[in-house]
């Protein structure tokens, strides 16, 4: 079983009659760094709650390490560590206490060791004794992580990790989430920063509307829907693109001094260097020359345009 | 059974008390020696007796249900809505821990705290007048029983409650006016002929009476029909709690 959660036409209706998921199907690898991309109210909380057993799918089956949510509810809930959107947290009760808190909830004896290792790592362990409440934003969430990790998930749910958390704490936060890879934790995070799963992620579904639009590698991803560019620098500015090189998706600078190329990663070989053939052939000269890719940004606002 | 969960609401829940001691503790000490002062003292001096007992002596059972049931109400249903309120709620939805560990956690810490604010009230009693119990097993028995049915009424209301304002509404509003009416500072013989037909509607007598009758021996309606009324007032907060954890009731959407 290499699936550690399948989830089969998941469908919610909340109470008001909306609809936010529509048959949901998804099934995350073992082991796996999962990132949910999608817009505000595509979904995604819906989606992580179902699993975690907080909200009731209208319709559909999810499967978490092979046990039903439902009837193997206590398994397959102890498998999991949820860190919500929401900085919610107690207020007067203490860091430590609150930890020590959440491994009981889950049925786990205290284990000292095991918490002053998780607090360590999030750099709570000098404010072990604190009330949360003096705690500042950036120490809340990372105390949601200490407290999702207190009772040794095997499946974290990191839903918007790093909104509203620095770069030094972010650039930790990723640090964190490779060791907990490294250890075989499977990780599904929800994140607006693009970025973010582009740094950790090795697979990336986009939820848009309810409906999973697709799942793919990360790096397929990037290859399939990458555009390249190559620019090239000119020497002389050009007035218009040239007639020779109309068959070609080209782009030429305002100034008429950068002609940029388009063209699909997938194709790369061929396409690069017949085009500099070409260009030579016209006779164009260039000082200078660069490629770059599109961001998974770009991707991820392309595929969401067209299906609206 | 994950008595881990059970052990760790439960001690969560009396570290809370500890923190609130003064709320939890020391108000109702407070009111209990204000009682005797005014019922006690001022009236009590002009009341000889009821049915034999000291009236000091005589209001004590009443004074504690008062206590009792008002403090395991606002207890329990504090305990489970503030997480609701602080939306911390999703851990323990998350968690595995089923309905019945959840209330014994919760609903338990609050009848633990009830009874242990119920003898403190008899200490401050037993200072102002003599007390004696002619069936102390059977005084323990009412005591807990009432603490852990309210509570658990206590729990269904912190479920129901969507405002910090229906949370005081039921204690203020059912609860303190039915102790009252029911026999806290008067046996309901005293009352005239309509009005005890009334009071008789009022479960709250059934409790105080039996109580009593574990003190002194006397009742206002058969030990045995107190006793029933009891466990039929724990069988239907029961059967709400489990109703509300089958249907998600306000808990999950
Ligand atoms: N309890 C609820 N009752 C009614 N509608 C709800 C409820 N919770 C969420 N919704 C709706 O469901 C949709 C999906 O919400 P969800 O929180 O899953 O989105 P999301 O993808 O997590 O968005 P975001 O990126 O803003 O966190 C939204 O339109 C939201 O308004
Ligand atoms: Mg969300």
């Amino acid at each position: 079983m290499n699936d550690i959660i399948e989830i089969c036409g998941v469908s919610k209706t909340y109470a008001s009659g909306f609809t936010a998921l529509k048959g949901v199907d998804l099934a995350v690898r073992r082991g796996e760094i999962f990132a949910l991309l999608g817009p505000n109210g595509a979904g995604k909380t819906t989606l992580i709650s179902i699993v975690c057993g907080i909200v009731r799918p209208s319709s559909g089956r999810v499967r978490v390490d092979g046990h039903d949510i439902v009837s193997g509810w206590r398994k397959t809930r102890s498998l999991i560590g949820l860190v919500p959107q929401e900085l919610t947290t107690d207020a007067f009760e203490s860091v430590w206490n609150t930890v020590s808190f959440t491994r009981g909830l889950f049925g786990l004896r205290a284990n000292p060791a095991h918490l002053e290792q998780v607090l360590r790592a999030l750099s709570l362990w000098d404010k072990r004794h604190s009330r949360i409440m003096t705690l500042s934003g950036g120490m809340k969430r990372r105390l949601l992580i200490a407290k999702a990790l207190a009772h040794e998930p095997r499946i974290l749910f990191l839903d918007e990790p790093t909104a509203g958390v620095d770069v030094d704490l972010r650039h930790d936060m990723w640090q964190l989430v490779s060791r907990l890879r490294g250890e075989g934790v499977t990780v599904i995070l929800t994140t607006h920063y693009i970025e973010e799963a582009e740094e950790m992620a090795d697979r990336v579904g986009v939820i848009n509307n309810g409906e999973l639009v697709l799942v793919r590698e990360k790096s397929d991803l990037m290859r399939e829907f990458g555009t390249k560019r190559l620019s090239l620098r000119l020497r002389r500015p050009l007035a218009e693109v040239p007639e020779a090189l109309s068959a070609w998706r080209l782009e030429l600078s305002g100034d008429g001094g950068e002609l940029t190329y388009l063209y699909d990663a997938q194709d790369a070989g061929e396409g690069v260097a017949g085009f500099l053939d070409r260009v030579r052939d016209a006779g164009i000269e260039f000082t200078d020359l660069g490629t770059t890719e599109s961001s998974l940004e770009d991707i991820f606002v392309s595929l969401v345009r067209q299906r609206q | 059974m994950n008595l881990e969960a059970i052990g760790a609401i439960y001690k969560y829940e009396m570290v809370r008390a500890r923190r609130t001691v003064t709320q939890t503790i020391v108000s109702p000490v407070i009111s209990t020696a204000l009682y005797f002062v005014v019922f006690g003292a001022a009236i009590g001096s002009r009341i000889q007796s009821v049915a034999g007992v000291g009236y000091g002596s005589f209001i004590v059972p009443g004074l504690l249900m008062l206590s009792l049931l008002g403090q395991s109400i606002s207890n329990a249903s504090f305990g489970i809505y503030f997480p609701r309120f602080t939306g911390t709620i999703y851990e323990i939805l998350s968690a595995p821990v089923s309905p019945v560990e959840i209330v014994l956690g919760y609903a338990g810490a609050a009848a633990t705290k009830s009874v242990i604010l119920g003898a403190i009230i008899l200490l401050t009693a037993g200072l102002f007048v003599p007390l004696h119990f002619l069936h102390p097993v059977w005084m323990v028995a009412f005591l807990v029983l009432t603490a852990v049915t309210f509570s658990l009424v206590g729990f269904i209301i912190g479920i129901w409650a969507d405002g910090f304002e229906k949370l005081q509404i039921v204690p203020l509003l059912i609860v303190t006016p039915l102790t009252f009416l029911g026999g806290s500072f008067y046996s309901i013989d005293m009352l005239p002929r309509p009005w005890r037909t009334v009071a008789l509607f009022d479960p709250v007598v059934y409790l105080i009476s039996g109580f009593r009758w574990s003190f002194y021996g006397i009742a206002d309606v058969n030990v045995g029909v107190s006793l029933a009324m009891t466990a039929a007032f724990l069988a239907v907060s029961l059967a709400i709690v489990w109703w509300i954890f089958r249907t998600g009731y306000r808990l999950k959407t």
